[in-house]
């Protein structure tokens, strides 16, 4: 019995054979691929315009589908404090881009009074606009498995016990945030 | 597929939230789904018109078909099976 070792049409490819080969085949890579399902971000400022992007794109990697975690580290530990309703605030001093309803000296947005006015100007712009609570962003990220954790070396610096932080927060550090993030194909500085 | 060919197994209004939450609600409503079934999502958030279609290729589920109504968008979402990590 003798085998036909001619080449058969369909053997014959064209280019554009050979481009949909590729694409289909870096599909399925990425599909395979853990690094892509995984989102590791880092929480390093306090205030409260500053603590949304952790929690929002934590919580958007979540419902993607994405194992997330959002490390705490210096002042954005104050977001998942027990305390961070009352905590986590926004200054107009220092901060020229924050719109304000009249133009104002820093030396008179820096009295006493103006952080807390400030602060809430923004939860009522927040809230009017439809934008979710630190409280509901929160739930969502420990609802849907995002993992919450605080950097230990600033907990010490500031002073911080375990029991300070809101329930289902973990705790780690450098050596952590790096044994997740080489796994991670979104690592975010915040 | 023809807009008339669409019913909805269930409604999802999100309008009058901003992101992440029309996202994170249609991913939370879609998990309670069964194969098949597709959900009708109402939002008044521009950005979802990014975001959902970006949301459902990652996810492995398809958007039949949007439009828009005279004050929100509307989505119409079918849950598919998950996707396979061949």
């Amino acid at each position: 019995m003798s085998v036909d070792m001619r080449p058969r049409n369909s053997l014959v490819m064209t280019d554009e054979d050979v481009r949909r080969i590729v694409r289909e085949e870096l599909e399925r890579a990425f599909r395979r691929d853990p690094a892509a399902k995984r989102a590791c971000i880092i929480a390093s400022k306090g205030t409260l315009d500053w603590a949304y992007p952790p929690l929002i794109l934590g919580s958007a990697a979540a419902a993607a589908g994405m194992d997330a975690a959002v490390f705490f580290t210096f002042y954005g530990l104050n977001i998942i404090h027990r305390d961070y309703r009352r905590r986590v605030k926004v200054s107009p001093v220092g901060n020229p881009a924050m719109p304000m309803p009249v133009p104002m000296a820093d030396t008179f947005t820096s009295l006493p009074g103006m952080k807390a006015m400030a602060t809430w100007m923004l939860k009522g712009k927040f809230s009017k606009k439809g934008v979710a609570t630190l409280d509901e962003l929160l739930d969502v990220c420990r609802e849907s498995g995002v993992r919450l954790i605080a950097c230990a070396m600033t907990m010490e610096v500031f002073g911080f016990k375990e029991t300070d932080f809101i329930d289902g927060v973990e705790f780690g550090g450098a050596g952590a945030f790096m044994s997740e993030a080489r796994r991670s194909h979104v690592t975010l500085f915040i | 597929m023809p807009e008339t060919d669409l019913e909805e197994d269930t409604v999802l209004d999100c309008r009058g939230q901003l992101c992440p939450m029309p996202v994170v609600r249609t991913a939370g409503a879609v998990a309670a789904l069964e194969r098949g079934q597709v959900i009708k999502v109402m939002v008044t958030d521009r950005g979802a018109l990014a975001d959902v279609p970006a949301w459902a290729q990652d996810t492995g589920n398809t958007v039949l078909h949007w439009r828009e109504e005279r004050d929100h968008l509307v989505f119409y979402v079918r849950k598919e099976e998950a996707a396979p990590d061949d």
